[in-house]
């Protein structure tokens, strides 16, 4: 479970590292991830493992979609920059969730079986359930993906450069806007990816991106805003915050025990485990 | 303060002046109880997000989490009363009292926070609040709190057969923090508050005690919050977790300020104007089919005024008159 939070995380972390925009909306990309995979299986009866790829490439283009339509003009703003990205994405979250409901209605979702469904591993006497394992196997192949990505690909180059000096990459002929398109719908491709995988253990409903929300956020700052690996490690650190708070406390209170971490951590540390300080 | 600074507050005054006096002669002429209801609702909101307004528009300390003062004001309120009896009046005060220590309490550690960081803390505190609520059995646990009817009054500050008093009350407490907020628009706090937005180290360099003001600014808006929290809890009369302390109370007293103008005086006002109302006539009239287009019209209000007008829909006036515009 931790290194799915980190995968939903990651994305976050990367688009945040990139331009210091949080995007208020990543819950809903996850939950509109988990439909594309939904329908993919109800529809052709592609199997959500098959389908995380499409479901990735269809996030991408929405991330694309979105930097293009909304994030870009507002980071033109002047002045309450900070406000502006904070409520044009939460509005957008808004939206999606109000479009979600419209179109798919309020009710919950499963799908009933996959080539997974709910079988269990027994490692070492330790019994596993078979689609966290393959979640968190796919979670751990993404982020080496992505650290290979961003430092042996020239895009990769253009992303770290663009995210030192926006205004001297442009002298060498890198188009800003471009990069960062390209850096949102990765991010999203991301969690994408992440939806998918969890398609096949959650239900499905108009709301269930806010639940995972805070848990991203939360992760990412743990870690440290903008850096890849912090969201890895915070991922890790939540999920056995997670497990171990649901053997003290009664169930609904499990994520108390992440949040009382997340303050601790920031309180010692206030940019993270491993942000720049 | 140069001339037309001290013009410019005068005339701020005889304008909410002339504005309450209106919106008292109101239920004069609507009698409709639907209108009446959003009336009051628009009240308490411009209210609430003037209170937000002096920690996160004029401080810069963005605070997603109030719904934890606005809950706070609620419980205190109500749990005196169905517990001890003691008089929901009191409650109000204590509960103000409570949420305003609190948001002292949380202050040593969160303003060192900056940035996202200090959002995401905000959040994430409210959440707690609204966790161990839904769990504390003493309190409701989850099923929260039905308020015992017992007749009008305003010793009990109940009224099931009027909403007239609750108009008033709802006015009251709208132009109190107004009055507030231009009370400190012009204080020692106002001009600190504005430098430690612009830049806090440059503030601390200048001698402005950036820890204490922004304290003073969480104390001032936790307060009035948890006023508005117990004046809701006696108006629906009847509380649990989530309605009054679930995020969305967080962000529907956040959304009038930065719709109408965050930091200004006039912004929360004007915004809850628009904002109430509309919220509440998508929800009336597509609310009922379920199925979210209310939430699809305000989301994508939401997003339009926050790219176009990044300054608020009072930066429309400011813009007309800029002739005698001191900032």
């Amino acid at each position: 479970m931790g290194l799915l939070y980190g995968l939903i995380a990651v994305g976050l972390a990367l688009i945040f590292g990139l331009m210091d925009v949080v995007n208020f909306a990543h819950g809903e990309f996850l939950m509109i991830a988990m439909y594309v995979s939904f329908f993919l299986f109800t529809f052709f009866a592609i199997d959500p493992l098959l389908s995380a790829p499409l479901v990735a490439a269809a996030l991408f283009v929405l991330g694309a979609v979105v930097y293009l339509l909304i994030v870009r003009f507002a980071m033109r703003a002047k002045t309450n920059a900070g406000m502006v990205q904070i409520f044009s994405t939460f509005g957008l979250a808004i939206v999606m969730r109000g479009l979600a409901q419209f179109f798919f209605t309020p009710d919950y979702r499963s799908i009933p079986q996959s080539w997974l469904g709910s079988k269990t591993i027994s490692v070492a006497g330790i019994f596993l359930p078979e689609p966290q394992l393959i979640g968190a196997l796919v979670s751990i192949l993404a982020f080496a993906g992505l650290y290979v990505f961003i430092h042996r690909t020239d895009f990769g180059r253009a992303l770290e450069a663009t995210r030192e000096d926006p205004g001297a990459v442009a002298l060498v002929g890198i188009d800003k806007n471009r990069v960062f398109a390209l850096g949102w719908g990765l991010g999203a491709a991301l969690v994408g990816l992440a939806g998918a995988i969890m398609a096949v253990f959650f239900y499905i409903y108009p709301d269930v991106g806010a639940s995972f929300a805070l848990i991203a956020y939360v992760t990412v700052a743990l870690g440290g805003f903008g850096s890849v690996f912090g969201a890895f490690a915070g991922g890790i650190i939540v999920g056995l915050v997670e497990a171990m708070t649901a053997l003290m406390l009664p169930p609904s209170l499990k994520s108390v025990g992440i949040y009382a971490v997340y303050l601790l951590v920031v309180f010692i540390r206030p940019r993270g485990l491993f942000g720049s300080m | 303060m140069d001339k037309n600074f001290a013009a410019r507050r005068r005339r701020d005054l005889i304008i909410a002046a002339v504005l309450a006096v209106i919106a008292a002669l109101t239920p004069l002429f609507v009698k409709d109880v639907v209108v009446q209801n959003i009336l009051i609702l628009t009240l308490m909101y411009a209210g609430l997000s003037q209170s937000w307004n002096i920690l996160s528009g004029y401080c810069g300390q963005i605070s997603l989490g109030h719904a934890l003062y606005f809950g706070i004001g609620a419980y205190t309120t109500e749990l005196l009363f169905t517990k001890f009896g003691v008089l929901p009046w009191f409650g109000m005060l204590a509960g103000g009292m409570i949420a305003a220590v609190i948001a002292m309490g949380l202050g040593y550690p969160f303003f060192r926070l900056r940035g996202h960081y200090f959002v995401i803390a905000t959040i994430v505190i409210a959440e707690i609040g609204l966790l161990l609520f839904q769990n504390w059995d003493w309190a409701g646990a989850a099923m929260g709190i039905t308020i015992p009817i017992r007749g009008d009054s305003w010793l009990k500050f109940q009224f099931p057969r009027t909403k007239l008093p609750y108009f008033y009350f709802a006015l009251v407490l709208c132009c109190l923090a107004w009055f507030v907020t231009w009370w400190l628009e012009d204080s020692k706090w106002g001009f600190w508050w504005r430098a430690v937005k612009d830049n806090p180290d440059a503030a601390e360099s200048l001698g402005v005690d950036v820890f204490n003001s922004k304290m003073g600014a969480a104390a001032v808006s936790a307060f009035l919050v948890a006023v508005g929290g117990s004046f809701y809890a006696q108006f629906v009369s009847y509380i649990d977790p989530e309605s009054v302390m679930g995020f969305q109370f967080s962000l529907l007293m956040a959304l009038p300020a930065v719709l109408g103008g965050i930091g200004t005086l006039w912004g929360p006002v004007l915004g809850a104007a628009i904002l109430i109302p509309l919220t509440e006539l998508t929800r009336y009239k597509f609310g009922g089919t379920g199925r979210g287009v209310d939430l699809i019209v305000y989301g994508a209000l939401i997003v339009a005024i926050s790219l176009a007008l990044p300054q608020g829909l009072v930066s429309l006036f400011s813009r007309a008159k800029k002739t005698g515009a001191t900032r």
